[in-house]
């Protein structure tokens, strides 16, 4: 009996909530641990980025307008989709990490349980957060925390689901939009969560997923006018890539930035002690009104 | 409206001493530069000069930045939160008690109206020492994190506009946290925070702790980019902002900045007009105009927009322009020859772009530096005046005619650092909250400042916040996120 021969997928871009190729035309190919073959992923260019960007934009004010409790449901949702298709995820984890069957397994638990724990901040970090201001005088006096708008997210170059998972839903939560370029060599998982959330209810364009060379799309994402922060958390290990140089281009737009917080990836299976990823991508608003009869 | 007849009230400025030359204060002891450098301060109002100050060079910031990790290593940081409340408390009262000696000093140097110096910026100032002296033994109940800890020696650079107040909303904060401070005041307006570093002595604050380095911009260069800084907070333009962050990228430094801004000042029909015009002229030309958060674009509803803007040519036409050490003075002395010259080229673009141009009748002194509160009408989005920050009594009129259309040209700018509203309808004012993308939201009001309430800018006006608990976290290390 002849053996079947496999389907082999190339995969393309997801911005927008719609899956184009990159407007380069070109592609790279993605290999297991091992150096066995996986899948052709689209190598995203500049002007892919750009495309990006202006989709997150469009998006923005929609996502953030909707309630915290809407986010709260939608992005939970996401988990529950996310549970859906846990084999999967497990078999990318597996090939591209290098992992056992049973610690990929544990992985994707953790990518889920993390998921849901971002997911229940929603309709509280402006309790925690927020502050009803005693001033000297008859004023009202409150202060919110908003989304900072869009983020540019470098995603973790190795923990490619939880990783990306842990920096991409902080994001999120608020009300921000997202621009991420996925781990170069292990895009997989990123991939299939684009899948995901282009079957939830994720409105199009909140997250935008990159394939491709952190070294040739990262510059145009710290240095677009239109993006306003970063996460630079996935640049270590990425190759040729100095996050203070991306740092100091970001700086010519006052771009928040968070920058990577060692020199190796952080252990991503720890539980973040509370919720400054979050707050990290937003901004604190105070609004004054006097009082009177 | 004719002006009322009024005689002179002039403040004494016998309260204060000025001392001939003043040097820079490094681990509790005044002493020269280096290399002997100095620059001297004027009264912006007169051109005099008021005394010599030391101009702070490499080796003079690297032996303050030493003192202050000493301080930092030995003293401060090792001393209970519940000591450290009580000095910052100390400086609180010593502050309000030498109140008038800060008032005229601030407005000698600054020119700035004595009646501002005296009811907002010396009060205030005390108010955030108060107001952070009850931190530092709480930072643990701040909410943020659970083992609050200091990033070590505080770089801060403060601007000349608010000398005394920027001076406090940096060292208290950071005090309070348990930081040691380096500060290098605004070159042309040394003269309050070397009158503090005095006020510390008699306070018998531990030497190191507060460090003052006066200078010039390469002082400030000098001191952001030493090695052994932990924390840099700046207050000052978005150009200088951008440079301090690309020479801080690639560190482990912390990076507080609050720069510019071209707030929108947003009048509707249904606006109680009288308090509208007051509070418009409080927002621009409050410290003639030279607040980074003034309201420097007036958006008017078109309907009234005719009605509003001759009360407002009325109501500025009784302003009194002049002296500033005399009481009944609304608007001073712009602060330097430079601003003067920045506020007069940039305002000249106005009429040659197509605006009409409008100067309150008054007459200004012959000498020192003085710019007439001016207001352009026919101001379109594209004019330099609605774009970019003049930093002085110019307010740029547009109009809308819908409350999506107030928000877009509001929110059409790289800045974000405060808004106004007015109106009288309560669900209106919530809704143009959520939309103005502005770190500050004055609702019936402009240019409100508390100790308690955070200050601070979204997009190109900055990150990071100053005053209330906000204020604390970033005098505090982040921990992983």
């Amino acid at each position: 009996m002849s053996t079947r021969l496999e389907v082999r997928k190339t995969y393309k871009l997801f911005i927008g909530g719609a899956f184009p190729r990159s407007e380069s035309g070109r592609t790279y190919e993605v290999r297991d641990a091992k150096g066995g073959f996986l899948a052709n992923a689209a190598l995203a260019s500049r002007k892919d980025a750009r495309d990006a960007v202006k989709a997150a934009r469009a998006a923005q004010a929609g996502w953030a307008g909707a309630t915290a409790y809407n986010r709260g449901q939608v992005l939970y949702r996401v988990a529950e989709l996310l549970e859906g298709r846990r084999d999967q995820f497990a078999a990318e984890v597996a090939a591209g990490e290098g992992l056992r069957a049973k610690e990929a397994e544990a992985v994707v638990s953790a990518a889920v349980d993390r998921w849901v724990w971002y997911a229940g901040w929603t309709d509280k970090v402006a309790q925690v957060a927020g502050a009803a201001n005693p001033v000297a005088g008859p004023y009202f006096n409150l202060s919110v925390p908003e989304p900072t708008g869009v983020v540019g997210v470098v995603a973790p170059q190795r923990s490619s689901l939880l990783g990306l998972v842990s920096v991409l839903a902080p994001v999120l939560v608020t009300g921000n939009t997202a621009v991420v370029l996925s781990s170069t060599d292990r895009p997989l998982p990123a991939i299939t969560l684009s899948e995901v959330l282009a079957t939830s209810d994720v409105p199009k364009g909140v997250v935008n997923i990159l394939t491709g060379r952190v070294t040739e799309v990262a510059p145009h994402l710290v240095g677009h006018m239109d993006v306003n922060a970063v996460d630079l958390t996935g640049t270590v290990g990425a190759d040729g890539v100095s996050w203070a140089e991306l740092e100091a281009t970001a700086a010519d737009t006052v771009k928040r930035v968070v920058r990577p917080g060692g020199e190796s990836e952080p252990d991503w299976t720890v539980t973040p002690d509370g919720p400054r990823r979050i707050l990290a991508f937003t901004e604190t608003k105070t609004v004054w009104h006097p009082k009177g009869i | 409206m004719s002006i009322f007849e009024y005689a002179p009230a002039p403040e004494s400025r016998a309260v204060v001493d000025i001392a001939s030359s003043y040097g820079l204060f490094i681990d509790g002891e005044f002493g020269d530069a280096a290399d002997g450098a100095v620059l001297k301060t004027l009264n912006p109002a007169t051109e005099e000069v008021l005394t010599e100050v030391a101009v702070g060079g490499e080796s003079d910031v690297d032996r303050a930045v030493r003192a202050a990790r000493r301080a930092h290593d030995k003293v401060w940081g090792p001393m209970p939160g519940s000591e450290r409340a009580k000095y910052l408390f100390r400086i609180a009262r010593l502050l309000a008690e030498r109140s008038r000696e800060f008032a005229v000093l601030e407005t000698l140097d600054n020119g700035k109206p004595i009646r501002e110096s005296r009811d907002v910026d010396v009060p205030t100032a005390a108010a955030h020492f108060f107001y952070y002296a009850g931190w530092a033994d709480k930072l643990e109940h701040a909410g943020l994190g659970r083992d609050p800890r200091p990033h070590g020696v505080a770089a801060q650079v403060i601007p000349w506009n608010f000398p005394l107040l920027m001076l406090a909303w940096k060292v208290a904060p950071a005090l309070a946290a348990g930081n040691t401070v380096v500060l290098k005041p605004a070159e042309t307006t040394p003269l309050s925070a070397l009158l503090f570093a005095d006020l510390l002595r008699q306070a018998e604050l531990p030497p190191g702790v507060v460090n003052i380095v006066t200078g010039a911009r390469e002082t400030g260069s000098f001191l952001v980019n030493h090695p052994d800084v932990d924390k840099i907070a700046f207050t000052g333009s978005t150009p200088v902002g951008k440079r301090i962050a690309r020479e801080v990228a690639g560190s482990r430094k912390s990076l507080t900045l609050e720069l510019g801004g071209k707030a929108a000042n947003i009048i509707f029909d249904d606006a109680p007009v009288d308090q509208a015009i007051e509070g418009i002229v409080n927002g621009i030309f409050f410290n003639q105009g030279q607040v980074c958060c003034a309201g420097s674009r007036l958006l008017v509803q078109e309907s009234v927009a005719q009605e509003v803007v001759e009360r407002l040519k009325a109501r500025l036409s009784t302003l009194r322009v002049g002296d500033p050490m005399d009481k009944n003075t609304d608007v001073g002395a712009v602060n330097s020859a430079q601003q003067l010259e920045r506020i007069t080229r940039i305002t000249d673009t106005g009429a040659v772009e197509g605006a009409t141009r409008w100067s309150a009748p008054c007459e200004l002194p012959d000498r020192g530096y003085w710019f007439a509160p001016t207001v352009f009408t026919d101001v379109s989005t594209a004019h330099t005046i609605a774009r970019e920050e003049i930093f002085g009594p110019v307010l740029s009129v547009l109009t809308f005619r819908t409350p999506a259309e107030a928000v877009a040209k509001a929110n059409n700018t790289p800045y974000g650092l405060s808004a106004g509203i007015w109106t009288e309808k309560g669900s209106r004012i919530l809704w143009m909250a959520d939309q103005l993308r502005a770190g500050v939201v004055w609702a019936n009001t402009f240019n409100r400042f508390d100790p308690t309430s955070p200050f601070g800018g979204y997009k190109e006006s900055g990150y990071g916040r100053e005053g209330g608990r906000h204020g604390l976290a970033a005098y505090l290390q982040e921990g992983a996120l």
